[in-house]
């Protein structure tokens, strides 16, 4: 029994090992960072208590951010899995250039990001932009997609929408592959419609694929700096600024680490939120197979 | 801390044993020098910057300069001081000369006149354009030497104003001359949708670094030498700020928005605008792809001329051995002697650095084929420092939000002037504590 006991801590080791020094540790240390000032060679850290929150409550530019990374959150996440839904559901069927079809959608994840970025940043160009020639054909008036605070942010939810759905259209494929034909052929048998049999029967057994696929929106929803980088630099007048952008700029560009700390523990806190809830609560609503 | 502790001791020893028996071996090893250079891709840079150091080994074969492609300069500073903080610092590279008072607060680097001593030394360091030394000297000492310079410049179609019957060899010389013939030279369809555009002055990314130019032909500067103090919301930089902004809001001869810094030399290819201004490391750039004739002027003249200078300085860091820091001096004075300067403004569109090295043959054949080069020189003498000051980016940025809120429209020039005051006042009362 005791020997037994030791066993399975030292297989444990390894792995306990890696998430003590690589999550554990560092959040740890990031709380307690985050009550400090920032070191200068002429000033050491020195204890302040809130004061790096205080500043936080008190900075505009961290509210701005905070609700420009909510609405593109709500945007993103429902968008990109409703289409990923949609487009697994279409190259699930038996339709000519399937192997095409599903490779097309697959191509925007594989992509490296910047170039990416750089590719949209001509569509969205105004004049002469791929988006501009469209619109133009139409006759409507020039727009200047990225450099107005109305369109910038917008702008920059298609590009991730375009990237996101393709990825995660590859796990619903997968788990669309792993269904029982027997489903669907019972169904037809017993005279369901298609709408009728996709709501009762294989959303909710793609329900385990959702929750995979929710939780990685959610982060990556939080985790945006290249395409900002690239596209905008968060501008006009930080429209287009997300936490994590944010947490750059303060902590790379003014070596505020102090408050880069504290800022750091909000985002952590977000998202351990979402996730909390998402294993809590949905995980009952998930039926497994 | 331990793994540090431990990586000393083993240094210590392996001097002792050094020391004790294989010196000889050891005064042979060259001085090796790291050299952080901002570039994010290979080209044409890099083959250039690695066939000078080539070349400078070859001549020194005591000393091997390391280059190290970093990214953007932005990047290039967030490696360089990640390095400092870890101990692994460099011991050379080229950041952009607003960051002098970042890394003199970070306690990075070393003054040149502490290793610059020679009267050979002294000459050489009063050798380079006085303009360039703004960004490059505070407290009466010389923190950076510069190397990759720059000013801005205005670029036209000559094609576009013969059309617009204006005089294609003639740039516009004032502000009140660059709204009329920005006029002249926007065109719009039968629908009143704009075809042309008559200029663009890109704001993205770092766009107070051309509202400097509309602020010093408006005859005022925006920070004080020391970099503790900065003027946004003087009465003549709101008039500076609402001149750009009215180019598009009252005159109609800009795009409206904000007018992206990467593409704006494309619109220009494509005819999208008839005048730009860009950086003069553009010049090769716009040689290479404009299908048109083009011209290269001085910006025009507000109440004076005016243009800030920009772009990349050497530094050379305090944590590198006394060795290192000769060597480094010795490769920087080598590589900005007249010949090189010279070379490496051909090469790049960059301002040769020092008087001289525009006396040298090359260039004055150059200059006499292309005399669009010598623009960015003539204009020295009316250019001020950029931008730059204690917690540089932060104030930096609180004037872009400003301008960018001003030129999109959910601010007033007056209050965005105001409210980037407020803000940086706020960082710098921050950073004298």
């Amino acid at each position: 029994m005791h020997r037994q006991t030791v066993q399975g801590w030292l297989l444990l080791l390894p792995a306990a090992l890696l998430l003590v020094t690589f999550t554990h540790f560092p959040t740890a240390a990031t709380l307690y960072h985050s009550f400090f000032s920032t070191a200068k060679p002429s000033r050491p850290s020195v204890w302040v208590g809130l004061d790096n929150y205080r500043a936080m409550v008190e900075d505009p530019v961290f509210w701005q951010v905070l609700g420009n990374n909510i609405w593109y959150a709500l945007a993103t996440i429902p968008l990109s899995i409703v289409l990923a839904i949609l487009m697994a559901i279409w190259v699930n069927g038996k339709i000519p250039g399937r192997s095409l079809l599903r490779l097309s959608f697959f191509t925007p994840t594989v992509l490296p990001m910047i170039a990416v970025a750089n590719i949209w940043l001509f569509f969205y160009t105004p004049g002469y932009g791929l988006l501009e020639q469209i619109t133009g054909l139409f006759g409507l008036p020039s727009h200047n997609w990225l450099g107005s605070q109305s369109t910038a942010l917008p702008c920059l939810i298609v590009v991730t929408v375009w990237k996101e759905a393709g990825f995660f259209m590859i796990f619903y494929l997968a788990a669309l592959q792993s269904m029982s034909p027997n489903l669907g052929e019972a169904a037809a048998l017993m005279g369901a419609g298609r709408w009728y049999f996709f709501r009762r029967v294989t959303f909710p057994l793609l329900m385990p694929t959702t929750l995979f696929v929710l939780v990685n929106a959610v982060i990556n929803s939080f985790r945006l700096v290249d395409h900002i980088i690239v596209m905008t630099k968060g501008g006009p007048d930080n429209a287009t600024s997300l936490l994590l952008y944010y947490i750059y700029d303060v902590g790379f560009k003014f070596w505020d680490a102090g408050y880069a700390a504290a800022l750091t523990l909000v985002l952590l806190v977000i998202l351990a939120a979402f996730a909390m809830g998402q294993f809590l609560f949905l995980d009952r609503r998930v039926h497994y197979q | 801390m331990i793994v540090n502790a431990i990586a000393r001791v083993t240094a210590a020893l392996l001097l002792a044993c050094f020391a004790g028996g294989a010196l000889p071996a050891a005064a042979q090893q060259p001085v090796e020098v790291s050299f952080y250079y901002p570039v994010a891709v290979g080209g044409p840079v890099t083959k250039i910057i690695d066939g000078l150091a080539a070349d400078f080994q070859k001549e020194n074969p005591g000393i091997k300069v390391k280059p190290i492609y970093a990214g953007t300069y932005q990047e290039t500073i967030v490696k360089v001081l990640t390095a400092l903080k870890s101990g692994e610092a460099p011991q050379m590279s080229v950041l952009l000369s607003t960051d002098m008072f970042t890394i003199i607060d970070e306690d990075a680097v070393i003054p040149f006149d502490d290793i610059a001593t020679s009267a050979e030394d002294k000459t050489w360091l009063k050798g380079f354009f006085p303009a360039f030394m703004l960004n490059s000297q505070t407290g009466g000492k010389t923190w950076g030497i510069p190397f990759q310079r720059s000013t801005i410049v205005i670029y036209w179609n000559k094609e576009l104003f013969k059309e617009a019957g204006l005089d294609p060899n003639r740039a516009p010389a004032n502000w009140a001359e660059q709204i009329e013939y920005a006029k002249k030279l926007t065109k719009r369809d039968a629908s009143g949708n704009v075809t042309q555009w008559g200029l663009k002055v890109p704001s993205s990314g770092f766009p107070y670094w051309l509202f400097q130019g509309f602020t010093t032909q408006n005859d005022v500067l925006l920070m004080n030498p020391a970099g503790t103090e900065t003027y946004y919301d003087k009465p003549a930089v709101v008039e500076a700020l609402q001149y750009w902004v009215d180019l598009s809001k009252t005159h109609k001869v800009m795009p409206p928005g904000i007018i992206e810094w990467g593409t704006t030399p494309k619109d220009f290819f494509e005819r999208q605008t008839a005048m730009m201004w860009t950086t003069t490391g553009n010049l090769t750039n716009v040689k290479n792809n404009a299908k048109f004739e083009f011209g290269v002027a001085m910006l025009p003249a507000g109440k004076r001329r005016g243009s800030p200078t920009g772009g990349g300085n050497f530094h050379i860091f305090k944590k590198s051995t006394l060795a290192q820091q000769a060597a480094s001096l010795k490769f920087i004075k080598w590589i900005t002697s007249p010949q090189r300067a010279a070379q490496w403004g051909i090469d790049t569109g960059y301002v040769a650095v020092r008087p001289d090295a525009w006396e040298t043959p090359v260039m004055k054949q150059y200059v006499g084929g292309f005399p669009a080069a010598a623009v960015a020189r003539d204009q020295l003498p009316y250019a001020v420092a950029e931008l730059s000051t204690h917690d540089n980016q932060r104030v930096t940025k609180a004037l872009n939000d400003g301008l960018q809120a001003a030129l999109t429209g959910t601010k007033t020039a007056e209050q965005a002037m105001k409210d980037a005051q407020r803000e940086a006042e706020r960082i710098l009362r921050a950073s004298r504590r």
